[in-house]
């Protein structure tokens, strides 16, 4: 079986990275060209550490986007002929080369790890800001208001804290949980607090306008009506919104258990920020509170949780990887990178590469968000 | 102080009682027990004998009644029986946690100097050319998941080096035994605890008494010896113990990647198989393990921490 040597298998991961590297180019050319306007952005072009961590990010952002162009096979076609093959087998029926190998289905580990990369790209930041809204709105009033409902949120946040993660996702993420309406029920609660923040920005930001308020209410009503049925009950109306049982269940018990973390930085931080002059001036201006904790406190926050959201990411896709790795949730062929580890890594006695491109893959994106969180944290202290 | 002590068992009880409650409400789902009938009773059989051999082993009342049956057994330490084993859920669960508990000694036992050791080096100097390097290796350590530094050490250990074997047998302490599933676990923790103490170290040494100590005139290394450390290592104390249920996740992942029979293996095995009574008694050893750890870190912060002690 005819195959190419490591120099070559480099060559052609460059070559189809180009799109990717053009991507990166142009935008690492305007982050320096307008570096002065972009605020913390711009900063970072003086901490080396956070413009590789950007670096890394981008590149699989980037990836996932232009996942067509780079990948070389199909994620799902298999070929019983190249089974388990080492890097760099050519399939000699269409003349292109395996340069990450096959795994023991015949797949092109190359191409699966860049379809997974769509995947994961997408669960994990949106889950993510799904979990971040969850926090704030909750966090935010536990923090402002305290008294008997700040107890009561903390102890929830510290009762879902004190579970190991990894049996919650036993009990949340089986098929049999699947077969009930629980994991709709969690994402019916976790999906209508987008509306109830954005509603919540809305009353705070109009309130003396009474027609805007009215005409925009009405607005994030219906579009947040038209989104809640396409996700939580998978009967959007128009048709547009679907998403998958599995992923779905996936999603809830993802948001279930990051967004008590989020609700405990969010509370900390605005008990702190509440102290302070401009806050004080803001309720004696005769603010409400809804407006003090979304226009003062909130923006005064964002540095830590910016950060913070970094990190976040970072842990959920870890999370996923997780859930992939035992084997829950995901369809079995699917190419994320956690299911793709579970399903090479009983080869590796037979060919050791064999899990380097999905268990690599997943740990560059978490290194590189961890890298900018540093970068991002070490020019948020500046000033 | 006794008042904060019984104030935190108070609570951790309610949370107990919370989170049994949940861990048996979700494994007694519907489509869980008919999975069990079907296996316990006859794979072949109808929905009506389902129903019937459900009806038969009072999985039918409501769930509060069940519940409290099950916690009256459980207070006077009778977890039921295992479906899966055929045994007593006391004799399965209690010898797995001793061979965790072992694996756990030695972890611990090697994380904590490593990581502080590290923590406070780079923290003492912040900035220096030490500290950006030891950071940069806790950033990747810690993003690093034990299910992915676990299989590339064993394809460089094992397959390559061929040093240690693939996988770990419970109760076999030996360096070729238990190489593997240490390190994998060591190496995700050092990173986490050692940003932790740096961050402590690095605010302590910016403090006004360890600069009047530095005016004085002591030498450096005094000074972060005698002044800086004692305060800098209250923090990671809290957080060592805090990390206890992220440990847990590690030594589940690790126990299940290299085969070694412990608790964590127990509990995946237990919730694959649907063998209710253990699941539920490991649900509930975890969660009064990771309890516990936080009541001794709070206990342990008022009392390393005069400031708190004498306050309350």
């Amino acid at each position: 079986m005819e195959s190419i040597g490591g120099f070559e298998i480099w060559l052609i991961f460059f070559t189809r990275f180009i799109p990717v590297w053009i991507c990166l180019a142009i935008f690492y050319f305007c982050l320096f060209y307008w570096r002065k306007k972009l605020g913390l952005m711009g900063r970072l072009c003086d901490s080396p550490i956070g413009l590789i961590g950007l670096f890394i990010v981008l590149f699989w952002i980037f990836g996932a986007i232009l996942a067509d162009w780079v990948a070389i096979f199909d994620a799902y076609e298999q070929s019983g002929m190249y089974r388990r093959k080492p890097p760099g087998t050519i399939n000699e029926k269409v003349g292109l080369p395996y340069i990450f190998g096959t795994d023991t289905l015949g797949r092109d580990l190359f191409s699966r790890m860049i379809y997974g990369s769509q995947i994961v790209l997408l669960i994990a930041p949106a889950a993510t800001i799904v979990a971040y809204v969850v926090g704030i709105s909750l966090g935010l009033p536990a923090g402002y208001i305290g008294g008997r409902y700040d107890t009561v949120l903390s102890f929830l946040a510290n009762l879902v804290l004190a579970f190991p993660v990894i049996l919650l996702f036993y009990l949340l993420v089986a098929p049999g949980v699947r077969e009930t309406i629980l994991p709709n029920i969690m994402a019916g609660i976790f999906f209508i607090f987008p509306i109830i923040f954005a509603l919540m920005v809305i009353y705070s930001s109009f309130s003396e306008r009474q027609n805007v308020l009215i005409l925009s209410t009405f607005f994030i009503l219906v579009i947040g009506a038209w989104l809640y049925s396409g996700l939580v009950f998978n009967a959007d109306p128009l048709g547009i919104v679907a998403i998958d049982p599995n992923e779905l269940n996936i999603f809830a018990a993802v948001v279930f258990t990051t967004s008590p973390g989020v609700f405990r930085i969010v509370r900390g931080l605005t008990m702190d920020i509440k102290t302070r002059d401009y806050v004080a001036a803001a309720v004696t201006r005769g603010e409400g509170p809804f407006f003090v904790m979304i226009w003062e406190i909130l923006p005064n926050a964002r540095g830590p949780l910016i950060v913070d959201s970094c990190l976040r990411i970072g842990y959920v896709t870890i999370l996923l990887g997780t859930l992939g790795f035992f084997g829950l949730g995901m369809e079995p062929e699917s190419p994320d990178w956690g299911s793709m580890i579970n399903q090479t890594r009983s080869y590796i006695r037979l060919v050791p590469t064999i899990v380097l491109p999905a268990t690599l893959a997943l740990a560059s994106f978490v290194l590189g968000l961890n890298l900018l969180a540093d970068g991002l944290r070490e020019q948020s202290l500046k000033d | 102080m006794l008042f904060f002590i019984i104030k935190r068992l108070f609570v951790i009880l309610l949370t107990l009682l919370c989170l049994s409650f949940i861990v048996f409400s979700l494994v007694t789902i519907e489509p869980n027990l008919k999975k069990l009938a079907l296996n316990q009773a006859n794979m072949r059989m109808e929905e009506e004998a389902v129903q019937s051999w459900l009806e038969k082993n009072g999985y039918k009342r409501p769930l509060l009644v069940q519940y409290s049956e099950w916690l009256g057994n459980a207070v006077t330490g009778d977890f039921g029986y295992s479906t899966h084993f055929k045994k007593p859920v006391n004799d399965v669960v209690w010898p797995k946690l001793w061979h965790t508990g072992i694996l756990m000694f030695w972890v611990l036992l090697i994380t904590i100097p490593i990581s502080l050791v590290i923590g406070v080096i780079s923290g003492m100097r912040e900035g220096s050319k030490t500290d950006r390097s030891l950071s940069v290796f806790s950033i990747v350590t810690t993003s690093v998941p034990q299910y992915v530094s676990g299989i590339l050490l064993t394809i460089i250990l094992s397959s390559w080096l061929g040093l240690v074997k693939g996988v770990a047998k419970a109760g076999n302490i030996t360096l070729e035994n238990f190489t593997l599933p240490v390190l994998t676990i060591v190496l995700y923790d050092i990173g986490y605890i050692a940003r932790m103490t740096r961050a402590s170290m690095v605010e302590v040494m910016g403090t006004l008494y360890i600069r009047t100590a530095r005016l004085k005139g002591m030498p450096f290394i005094s000074v972060v010896l005698k002044h800086a450390l004692r305060n800098a290592l209250i923090a990671p104390f809290t957080v060592i113990m805090l990390q206890f249920p992220w440990l847990l996740t590690g030594v589940v992942i690790v126990e299940k990647l290299f085969n070694y029979k412990g608790f964590g293996f127990l509990l995946v095995s237990a919730a694959d198989q649907n063998d209710i009574d253990v699941t539920l008694a490991c649900g509930v050893v975890a969660v009064v393990l990771v309890l516990t750890t936080q009541l001794i870190s709070d206990i342990g912060y008022a009392f390393l921490n005069p400031r708190i002690r004498f306050s309350s």
